[in-house]
């Protein structure tokens, strides 16, 4: 009990002493500036279009992970989990060697006349990198703890497995694919490391706000304390709704008790 | 649609070869780890066996050589619905929708499908359930919301996983005579541990142990002259297994201390039966009869029960027709208004009254006496 | 803790060499044709090899990691009895944590700004400080020059991705200065809050080119390519050092002062790229 309450107070202490030092007076004006909203309203592109990436990508990886067995599988598994524990900063040198101007990738790219160094497009390339974990991680724990035996009604009533797919297997998993997106969109909202090291900096086109925060600090610190505010709400209100969708969905699923 | 089964998985030990004709229902019985669940599983495309064939109708489910090439249908073009346990509706569907799912599955539109639905809810009594969510309807409902969802899919065989084991008493005998209607002409298969399923759902019956067929047959020949120990459990029968050493005569295979001759079982014998041929002995608990003393002794009264002819129950001493087991009780079952006194496999009915007079408890000896008439001895 | 045991082994040290250091003493004698201290009361390095012991700490920006640490390896052998232990940081935060109280002998500043606090603050005397080196930008490119990079001009033509330093950073100030300067504006692909790492998209080759200070390029090697270009004395960044007031050894650190200035720290730091003091202030 004792042991608990100095990990909320350690984890709940160092908000507590941010907000202290919000210059109140000018918080409006620091977090309305153009930079600031610029930064803000990047962020929340990025982090939307590469949640919905993570989504169409992540979705087929889970079921392909807890449905299937195939030689490797563990190996991929971990490998797949990797930006997880990878310090952002290597995720942004690996993705710069593979999406950059001379990386694996980069080179067709810019052959077909696609650049995406120091583009949106890279900043929503490193967030998906770091933020897809979390959304197969959920979501294959999901479809294990759900098991087979709907899916095998399914197909025994006549549905090929695309229609099981769609209509059994990811309706039961809809709370975890609600709550691994909106953690994926945590993760990319908060994504500094790797597009610091991949995608640059320019208001408005790179700069996110986690960036923003960085640059302000040098100069500002009050509008970095204002903007991390923002941050942090932003962050609660999204683990919130994530909370209350998960929620929500099993209730749906469990029916009144 | 008639099915022709046969199918081999070496892990598991299973070896059944099974024809079911054209609208038959067939009660699957047997232990625990018999196959009974493997043999449903590779009917519905969910276990592919190391090799087998298995015909439905015109269409081959599976034709796999050794090695388990060939052709392998999977689940959703085999026309094979299965029903568990569990109903497993899908929980975030509605009952309606749930039963819609087969038809529209299959192409049917959706309007037909909701039509198709509501009329199959009809017919296994629930319709006024259309609209609920699984988790809101008790587990006799969704059962029965699950018979109508295998059957609205239109299946050629229906697989039934012990379907009202997860029932409670109060609700299973409706629902087992809602199924006893649907399956009529249907060609089925059923898993059950209840010999009331198999008598009222099924029309033959086959019993399976260590992954292998070993008694088939209509069910009342099945259950009223088991060749199994298990079938006879079912049927709460004494079974008696030996050989027939003259005519009327049976000698069991008990096992006897040493310089002892095995009991010789007097029956009553159904076909032909020579000397030497290996037979079954049938006899039921109630006409069996409990002493302590052996019946030759002067004093000694043989205590019987059951409601049977004056005649037979009170067999003389030394009577050719009466057969006297030795046995040591070893289990007393109080069963509503009577004991069912068991030594090892054999079970005597007897009244309270008579269990306090012999003074009956385990590892007391007793003989166990029952008529000619009443054993019904049969080739295995 | 470290302080505690590097002076238990310089201790050490000065028993055990003690004549070691006539021999070593007649090598700085080497030195002392170097011109006189230009730190007032200091005396002249042959004179103060001989009777200098004890530490000093040094402060030094962090652009001056790999020269100081060499200079210093080099003070310590010309004066046996005398260790330096050095702190490297961004400048600002080295002022910051020297007004809360840092024991600090000598402060090596990145720029005339942040040496002015502590002039203000008092902690350093306002006729000390004196400038040591000076760095200017340059142009980076990779070793290729894909766009064919010559001038400050041609990186404000269409289709050179350009990095550089963001306005609120000291690089990115003095990158505003010389563009000001060139009469030119550069559309940065991305502008940086270090130099770090606006050299490190030109080293993976991202971009076409970078405004760095020419010690980057220097220490970058042969990854990247530097291009001089006249504007650049526009804005030339001045290192100053200065003995800190209330110094425990003023005349240790007095000796490395001048020792830095001296004509070994100039061949160092010349070597690293940085410029002389004093002589490129004029355009």
């Amino acid at each position: 009990m004792a042991v608990a309450a100095v990990g909320a107070a350690f984890v709940l202490l160092p908000l507590v002493a941010m907000v202290t030092r919000v210059n109140w007076a000018e918080f409006v004006p620091l977090v309305t500036s153009e930079s600031s909203l610029d930064a803000l309203g990047l962020s929340l592109r990025t982090s939307l279009t590469a949640t919905a990436l993570c989504v169409l990508l992540g979705v087929p990886m889970a079921v392909v992970l807890a449905r299937t067995e195939f030689w490797g599988q563990r190996i991929l598994r971990s490998l797949v989990l990797l930006p997880l524990v990878l310090p952002p900063v290597v995720g942004g040198i690996a993705l710069l060697y593979t999406f950059g101007r001379r990386g694996l990738l980069g080179q067709s790219f810019e052959a077909l006349g696609v650049t995406v160094a120091f583009s949106t497009t890279a900043v929503v390339i490193a967030q998906t990198f770091v933020a897809l974990p979390f959304l197969v991680l959920s979501l294959e724990g999901a479809l294990r703890a759900v098991g087979t035996r709907y899916e095998a009604v399914g197909a025994t009533l006549g549905a090929r497995p695309t229609t099981v797919l769609r209509r059994i297997t990811l309706p039961l998993v809809v709370p975890a694919l609600v709550s691994g997106a909106v953690l994926s969109f945590a993760r990319a909202l908060g994504e500094f490391g790797a597009t610091l090291a991949f995608a640059g900096s320019l208001q408005g086109v790179t700069r996110t706000l986690p960036l923003e925060i960085y640059l302000q600090r040098e100069t500002d610190p009050d509008a970095a304390v204002a903007l991390s505010l923002v941050l942090v709400v932003v962050a609660v209100v999204v683990v919130a709704a994530a909370h209350q969708a998960g929620r929500s969905g099993g209730a749906r699923l469990r029916g009144p008790s | 649609m008639s099915l022709e089964f046969s199918a081999q998985v070496g892990v598991r030990g299973f070896d059944v070869s099974l024809p079911v004709a054209a609208g038959e229902t067939v009660a699957v019985l047997g232990p625990n780890g018999a196959g009974k669940s493997t043999l449903l599983t590779v009917l519905a495309g969910l276990l592919r066996p190391d090799s087998g064939r298995a015909v439905l109708g015109d269409r081959v489910l599976f034709d796999l050589g050794t090695g388990g090439r060939g052709r392998w249908l999977p689940p959703h073009e085999r026309g094979v619905s299965m029903l568990a346990q569990d109903a497993l509706l899908f929980p975030h569907l509605s009952a309606l929708e749930n039963v819609a799912f087969g038809p529209r599955s299959r192409g049917v539109p959706r309007a037909e499908a909701r039509r198709r639905a509501t009329a199959w809810l009809e017919r296994v009594g629930v319709s006024e359930l259309a609209a609920r969510r699984p988790a809101e309807i008790s587990g006799g409902q969704a059962q029965r919301v699950a018979v109508a969802r295998a059957l609205a899919s239109e299946p050629e065989l229906l697989l039934l996983d012990e379907p009202l084991a997860a029932l409670d008493v109060s609700a299973a005998p409706a629902v087992r005579r809602m199924l006893r209607d649907v399956l009529a002409d249907r060609t089925a298969l059923v898993v059950t541990h209840d010999i009331l399923d198999a008598f009222t759902l099924a029309d033959r019956v086959v019993v399976l142990e260590a992954g292998c067929v070993v008694d088939l047959g209509p069910t009342r020949d099945v259950l009223d002259r088991p060749r199994t120990r298990f079938a006879a459990g079912l049927a709460a029968v004494n079974l008696l297994i030996g050989t027939v050493t003259a005519a009327g005569v049976v000698r069991a295979d008990i096992r006897m201390p040493p310089g002892e001759a095995a009991p010789d079982i007097r029956a009553r014998f159904l076909g032909d039966l020579a000397a030497g041929d290996r037979a079954g002995v049938c006899i039921r608990p109630s006409a069996v009869s409990v002493s302590v003393a052996h019946p030759t002794d002067a004093d000694a009264a043989p205590i019987h029960s059951g409601p049977r002819d004056p005649a037979l129950t009170h067999p003389r001493a030394a009577d050719p027709e009466q057969t006297m087991l030795p046995v040591t009780v070893t289990d007393l079952e109080p069963r509503g208004d009577l004991v069912r006194v068991r030594a090892g496999d054999v079970a005597a009915d007897v009244a309270p009254g008579r269990v306090a007079d012999l003074d009956l408890a385990p590892g007391v000896h007793a003989w166990f006496g029952f008529a000619a008439a009443d054993a019904i001895a049969y080739r295995l | 803790m470290l302080r505690t045991t590097r002076r238990r082994a310089v201790l050490a040290f000065a028993v055990l060499g003690a004549a070691a250091v006539v021999v070593l003493s007649g090598c700085a004698a080497g030195g002392a044709a170097q011109p006189a201290a230009t730190v007032p009361g200091s005396e002249a390095p042959s004179a103060s090899a001989s009777g200098l012991d004890g530490l000093i700490t040094v402060f030094a920006a962090a652009s001056l990691k790999g020269t100081f640490t060499e200079l210093a390896d080099e003070f310590e052998a010309e004066h046996p009895g005398v260790s330096v232990e050095l702190v490297f940081a961004g400048s600002s935060d080295l002022v910051t944590q020297i007004t809360e109280g840092a024991p600090a002998d000598v402060f090596a500043s990145a720029d005339e700004r942040n040496m002015a606090k502590l002039v203000d603050e008092a902690l350093i005397t306002p006729d000390a400080p004196v400038d040591f080196a000076t760095n200017v930008l340059q142009i980076a490119v990779p070793p290729t020059n894909p766009q064919g990079v010559e001038t400050l001009a041609d990186l404000a033509a269409a289709g050179v991705a350009t990095v550089v330093c963001a306005p609120q950073v000291p690089c990115g100030a003095a990158t505003a200065a010389v563009e000001s300067a060139a009469g030119i504006d550069i559309a940065p692909v991305s502008e940086e809050s270090s130099v770090t790492d606006v050299l490190g998209k030109v080293t993976s080759g991202e971009a076409d080119a970078g405004l760095v200070y020419v010690t980057d390029v220097t220490a970058a090697g042969d990854a990247v390519r530097g291009i001089a270009f006249p504007e650049s004395a526009e804005a030339v960044n001045v290192y100053p050092i200065a003995p800190v007031a209330d110094g425990r050894n003023p005349e240790v650190a007095v000796a490395f002062i001048d020792f830095v200035t001296g004509s070994r720290g100039r061949a160092v730091l010349g070597a690293a790229g940085f410029g002389a003091a004093g002589t490129e202030t004029a355009p």
